[in-house]
């Protein structure tokens, strides 16, 4: 077990590097600098070829690598060519927003998805099953820029129940603390169920299956043999070796909760990683590109080894074989 | 619905579909001009008239009455008046979806993002399944360090939020449609790599496999008679699975205004434009989305058929 936590760590460093590096190729093979795609009035030609000698535009592609990989080597994410601001400062303002969106939208989807698939299983095809069945496979069809879209209409637009879009209101850091937290929840509610909506639709799909095999296992039939309460059979027998997998795909959600999502955050101008990562790939701000993906690959990779280690912590039998 | 019929169900609607974005165009009159200053948010079921004139152009509208030697052409703000004899031809169409911004019929306009939605998504799947099935193929038969040097790699091309990557590659560089379809293919070949890898692995140590080894058996045979026929269910399953992925991350792409150019109509790009003019034009988004789901959905069902078949 141990050894398995330092192998995957030690190789963490390589796969953030080899990462970073593809996506230094990805970044200079695409047309176009900071230089030429920045979008100012009256920009003159010299101007933009100032912007180049500043920022080492022009240098060989090579030695604009190196260069980049010796100030990473000492910590140095880079200063941002939009921002004029250090990388390192810009992500730790954008990576609070969406924790807090993927924190919501996992709740929702761990609380909403196994609620589901337990109420669906009570009694497989009763109209209970049938209905979230079809619902969720709606759902899971929807693409999660259509729902967000009929949120906004429905609940912002037309009901104006909840803000349409951004973390705060206008002028909120006059308010109280608690009037500020309120202005906060009222605007993670939107994004956060549409995020975690769709989730709990491909957990409950998964969940289902999962507890129906479960409920084909003989020891299930055992525990009703010895006369325990359908209750129990359900809640502690069933549900327990389902929810093993469960917990990794806990662990594989990481990413997501790290990266954000790109398309509800853009959508709800949520102040996150995504819409950073976007904004920045528009404007070739290629310090910040680089710094949030060497994050997102992080994430992956400790989501990863996360996975892996509860899957061996819940399942013995996993155990034996990672040693 | 019972489970064993999810594969027909799903292979059904996809077919039918497929059947309405391709032959559908040829079985309709052809679809009305489009103009944006008369026809522009009609309805679904919207009549109307299409005129040419002896310049070419064409007007559309759904208010168009004739005055003796005149011809008045309804519009929003004002009606256009013309002389009979400028009009070459007139024939009256129907918007069975309605239109959108533009005047284009939105229907006509599904049919194409179809069309494109389904070619970008199995051009791109078949690059997955070239790429990735080559790469576990070579891992899994090229020795300890090649597999060793590949599965790493895959896991480095894995420690990407696809999407993410599909973004920042989008974003970077505006892709054309064959461009989109090697990204699409390029970030999804990894988890058919892994897939590959371990069914050829797990293949070779099976007794009937060693059986025909034992018996003479080439090699060749062997590929053909008993590695293929196990791989090819797997693979099917993965692959339509990841159909449904591609059509939803292609989708997102358009919605962004990151996929194929806007001049052609996708189905993201519609829900995109859907959503700018919600209130007026409630169909544009809901008939674009429900497209989308419908053929997810359609891919969903198959996957889940195929697997109900290998369990």
């Amino acid at each position: 077990m141990r050894r398995l936590i330092v192998r995957r760590l030690a190789l963490l460093v390589p796969m953030v590097w080899l990462v970073a590096t593809l996506t230094f190729i990805v970044v200079a093979a695409a047309p176009g600098t900071y230089a030429d795609v920045v979008d100012h009035p009256g920009l003159t030609t010299d101007q933009r070829q100032a912007i180049r000698d500043r920022y080492g535009l022009d240098q060989p592609l090579l030695s604009q690598y190196l260069h980049w990989l010796g100030s990473v080597a000492t910590g140095d994410l880079g200063v941002s060519f939009v921002y004029k601001e250090p990388v390192s400062r810009l992500l730790a303002r954008a990576l609070p927003p969406t924790l807090l969106l993927g924190g919501a939208a996992l709740l929702l989807d761990l609380v909403l998805g196994l609620a589901a698939a337990v109420a669906a299983v009570r009694r497989p095809r009763g109209w209970f099953d049938r209905v979230t069945t079809i619902l969720g496979l709606g759902v899971y069809g929807l693409p999660s820029f259509w729902i967000a879209g009929l949120a906004v209409l429905l609940f912002a637009v037309l009901l104006g129940w909840f803000p349409a879009s951004h973390m705060r209101s206008v002028g909120a850091d006059e308010l109280s603390f608690l009037a500020r937290l309120a202005d906060l929840v009222r605007h993670l509610v939107l994004p956060a169920a549409c995020l975690g909506l769709v989730a709990a639709a491909g957990t409950a799909r998964y969940l289902r299956s999962t507890l129906l095999d479960v409920r084909g296992e003989r020891y299930i039939l055992a525990a009703r043999a010895r006369g325990l309460s359908e209750r129990r059979v359900l809640w502690v027998h069933t549900l327990r070796p389902a929810l093993l997998p469960v917990v990794t795909l806990l662990g594989l959600s990481l990413p997501v909760l790290v990266s954000g999502s790109v398309v509800i955050e853009s959508i709800f101008s949520w102040p996150g990683m995504g819409l950073t990562l976007l904004q920045a790939a528009h404007a070739r701000d290629v310090p910040v590109i680089m710094g949030i993906t060497m994050v997102g690959a992080v994430a992956v990779l400790l989501g990863n080894l996360t996975a892996d280690v509860l899957y061996a912590v819940v399942d013995p039998r996993a155990r034996e074989e990672s040693r | 619905m019972t489970r064993s019929r999810r594969l027909e169900v799903g292979f059904g609607a996809l077919v039918m579909l497929a059947l309405t974005c391709f032959v559908g165009p040829l079985l309709r009159s052809r679809p009305p001009a489009a103009d944006p200053a008369r026809a522009a948010l009609l309805p679904p079921g919207s009549r109307a008239t299409e005129i040419v004139l002896d310049d070419g152009r064409a007007l559309v509208s759904p208010r168009v009455a004739m005055t003796g030697d005149t011809v008045v052409v309804g519009g929003p703000l004002r009606d256009t008046e013309l002389p009979r004899r400028r009009v070459t031809a007139m024939r009256p169409v129907r918007f069975p979806l309605g239109s959108d911004r533009f005047g284009r019929d939105v229907l006509d306009q599904l049919m194409t993002g179809g069309r494109i939605s389904l070619s970008v998504a199995s051009l791109g799947a078949l690059v997955a399944l070239l790429v990735g099935t080559g790469v576990g193929l070579a891992a899994a038969t090229g020795g300890r360090l090649v597999d060793a040097l590949l599965m790493r790699m895959v896991d480095a091309v894995l420690a990407f939020p696809v999407l993410f990557l599909l973004i920042l590659i989008a974003a970077l560089a505006r892709p054309g449609p064959l461009v989109l379809v090697a990204i699409l293919g390029l970030t999804s070949w990894m988890g058919l790599a892994r897939l590959v890898r371990g069914q050829v692995l797990s293949l070779r140590g099976r007794t009937f496999v060693l059986a025909a080894r034992a018996a003479g058996c080439s090699p060749t045979r062997i590929w053909r008679r008993h590695y293929l026929p196990n791989l090819a269910g797997p693979l099917s399953q993965d692959t339509a699975l990841r159909l449904g992925d591609l059509v939803l991350a292609e989708a997102t792409l358009s919605y962004l205004g990151l996929g194929i150019p806007a001049s052609i109509p996708t189905w993201g790009a519609m829900v995109a434009q859907g959503h700018r003019v919600m209130i007026e034009g409630w169909w544009l988004a809901t008939f674009a989305g429900l497209a989308i789901a419908f053929l997810v959905i359609s891919l969903a069902l198959i996957g889940d058929g195929l697997q109900d078949r290998l369990a």
